[in-house]
């Protein structure tokens, strides 16, 4: 039917610009030139901000295949002329790397895992029961999410001493098995969703636990998504929490081990420093890109209406 | 199949009461429509027989069972909202058949339920598909479906057509009077449009304010309004309403006091040929709306402005009309509202200037 209308339309509307064609065509072309500067000047602006973020990382990568000579090039060079690969098996060599990663993995994993645990129901039950306190409570964990970690790293780290975790998984995992961001942002999803979805399910005789992991869940998946992405990412760059709650190897992760390149190799050793910084945000490239839609639908999600 | 009664029926949120002692039967099979103005109270009934919300006094029967105490799930109400309430996250067949996995339905069963229901509502090539991705009558069909796939006792629907184009919601409107042929199932039905009420319901409950105003067929209550509320809200357009007040003259007879007479628009004689015996109004059209086979008059007379309708007679050119309305055809209300059987006037009575000739 549209396409109907358009063509009855279009004979008419071409018969009432002919009188005017000069004028109209001027005004056309004004147009389409003004539309071309625009979309140059926000091409450009993308441009300009796309170098602003990529620049340290192609920098980094470049450094990291320098000898240390080119280096200290001034002006820089981008493309280093041999690529000295040999960098790489040198960061990984300045110490028990492979360890590290372990630690690592095993340690945001499991800082995941247990956030996951926890969040979930916290977020769920503060979206969508009332209890006795639950506002009060919830306000509690609002306020601990302003707290900085180095005002209260030194109750935990004697509590964990106490509790003889110093220098254990457990120690660098336990602090963090909750997260007062994560029980926010999933409560703030769950509420969104509506009513008469959890009615329809009531309904369709489905048992409470059901509604949560089988409706509701799915639903704020791209929220849980993002919500993991961050929280991986900043357990496995933390420096500091790892520095502070262990005084040998038996539990300390990679960023510790990269900064520990600087002792080892000495001050000025750009390129292996790099190279080692390589290693450490490669797998969260990874998890990254395979991720990646569900982080964009997480911010354009709204869900049927 | 079912017959619902609700008794003393009573709903509070907070200290705001919304219904107020709410006595209603619908009849096993019967296709009930509840209307009324927004607000007055209808969905808040359906949620409360389907268990959704918990009434404040007052018993919901089932059949022979009180259900008073029986989790939604288990009251066999199954319900279509007005938001079609579809899982996002699952594919049509999966909201489909979700109800009849929490019953345990083993799965060669589900299928051949899913594929029939399906096949019925027209839903055969989209199982598969999420619901996002359909349009808004198929997403209405879906909702059908998880509804019906369940073989409930009692189907409710809270408005399921007010989401749809004009067109699609008169397609829809005759579908549902067709399944509800098909399956004999009870029906309760809530719109706020009287003519979908009109057009449906074999049995129309008219709700105002929390309270039912007449509950009865849908010929009878245009024909025979127990309040000047129902009068006025069946019918398009409404019943016109003479105030008595002021209206000085007329010779009423009746043993309660009269508050206002009241006329259907088509009821109405446009400058009739004979004389008639009963109501005579002198007045001037200010509007007329012609629809082909029938035409409407806003007519402004000394007794407040009113309409006409005529029916395949040419449109009325003159300004000055009569407009006289047969005795039988008038209806006399209290002036709490209620309606006052057995009033009538003495003789050909005719207003003109506020007195009578
Ligand atoms: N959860 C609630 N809390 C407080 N008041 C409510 C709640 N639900 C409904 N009400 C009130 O109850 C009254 C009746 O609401 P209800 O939804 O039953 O109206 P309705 O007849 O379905 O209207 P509509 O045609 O607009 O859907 C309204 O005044 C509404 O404000
Ligand atoms: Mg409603």
């Amino acid at each position: 039917m549209k396409a109907a209308n358009r063509a009855i339309e279009g004979p008419i509307r071409a018969a009432a610009g002919t009188p005017m064609n000069g004028i109209r065509s001027k005004r056309a072309l004004l147009r389409t030139i003004m539309n071309v500067v625009l979309r140059l000047a926000n091409a450009a602006g993308l441009l300009l901000l796309v170098l602003i973020f990529a620049l340290p990382f192609v920098w980094m990568l470049s450094t990291s295949l320098k000898t240390l000579p080119e280096t200290m090039i001034f002006p820089p060079e981008w493309i280093p002329r041999n690529p000295v690969w040999k960098n790489y098996v040198d960061a990984w060599n300045t110490g028990p790397f492979l360890h590290y990663m372990t630690n690592s993995v095993i340690i945001a994993v499991s800082i995941l895992l247990l956030q996951m645990l926890t969040i979930i129901p916290a977020s769920y039950a503060f979206a969508r029961y009332k209890f006795a306190g639950s506002g009060f409570l919830f306000s509690i964990v609002m306020v601990t999410l302003m707290i900085p970690s180095q005002l209260i790293f030194l109750p935990v780290y004697l509590e964990l001493s106490a509790f003889k975790l110093l220098n254990t998984h457990l120690g660098l995992i336990l602090p963090f098995a909750s997260s007062a961001f994560g029980i926010f942002l999933l409560r703030q999803a769950f509420r969104q969703i509506s009513d008469e979805l959890i009615e329809a399910a009531r309904l369709d005789q489905a048992a409470e636990w059901k509604i949560i992991v089988r409706i509701m869940v799915p639903m704020v998946k791209p929220v849980l998504v993002t919500f993991a992405l961050f929280s991986f990412i900043a357990h496995w760059n933390d420096y500091f929490w790892p520095l502070v709650m262990t005084t040998n190897e038996t539990a300390r992760t990679l960023p510790i081990g990269i900064a520990k390149i600087r002792e080892v190799e000495g001050v000025g050793t750009w390129n292996i420093l790099m190279a080692g910084n390589l290693i450490l945000v490669a797998p969260i490239l990874v998890v990254f890109f395979l991720s990646q839609r569900q982080i964009i639908k997480a911010f354009v999600y709204n869900g049927v209406k | 199949m079912a017959r619902i009664l609700l008794k003393g029926i009573s709903k509070t949120f907070k200290d705001e009461t919304v219904i107020q002692d709410l006595n209603l039967e619908i009849k096993d099979g019967s296709f009930t429509v509840l209307v009324g103005p927004s607000g007055c109270g209808k969905s808040t009934t359906l949620r409360m027989v389907a268990g959704l919300e918990k009434q404040s006094g007052g018993e919901i029967w089932i059949d022979d069972t009180c259900v008073n105490d029986t989790p939604p799930g288990m009251r066999d109400v199954a319900m279509v909202f007005q938001n079609y309430a579809l899982y996002p996250t699952m594919t049509v067949r999966g909201n489909i058949e979700f109800g009849l996995k929490n019953r345990g339905v083993p799965r060669n069963e589900r299928d051949k339920l899913v594929k029939d229901i399906s096949e019925i509502v027209g839903l055969a090539p989209f199982l598969d598909k999420k619901p996002q991705s359909l349009s808004g009558g198929q997403r209405q069909r879906v909702a059908l479906a998880r509804a019906m796939v369940k073989k409930p006792k009692v189907f409710i629907l809270d408005e399921p057509l007010s989401n749809l184009d004009a067109k699609l919601r008169n397609q829809m409107r005759t579908e549902l009077i067709q399944l509800h042929k098909r399956l004999g199932t009870t029906f309760v039905y809530v719109t706020h449009d009287q003519v979908e009420a009109m057009s449906m319901g074999d049995e129309i409950v008219v709700m105002n304010k929390g309270a039912i105003q007449q509950a009865d067929s849908p010929m009878k209550l245009y024909q025979d309004p127990a309040n000047l509320f129902t009068a006025q809200f069946i019918g398009t357009p409404a019943m016109n309403i003479i105030d008595m007040q002021g209206m000085k003259g007329l010779n009423i007879r009746s043993d309660r006091p009269v508050g206002f007479i009241g006329f259907r628009p088509e009821q109405g004689l446009l400058n009739p040929d004979r004389p008639v015996e009963g109501l005579v109004l002198k007045g001037d059209i200010l509007t007329r709306e012609s629809l082909g086979a029938e035409n409407i008059y806003q007519i402004r007379s000394d007794a407040g402005t009113f309409f006409v309708k005529t029916f395949l007679r040419p449109l009325e050119p003159a300004d000055a009309v009569t407009v006289a309305v047969p005795h039988d055809q008038l209806y006399y209300f209290g002036p709490d509202g209620g309606r006052i059987y057995g009033a009538g006037m003495q003789e050909r009575a005719l207003i003109a200037g506020g007195a009578i000739v």
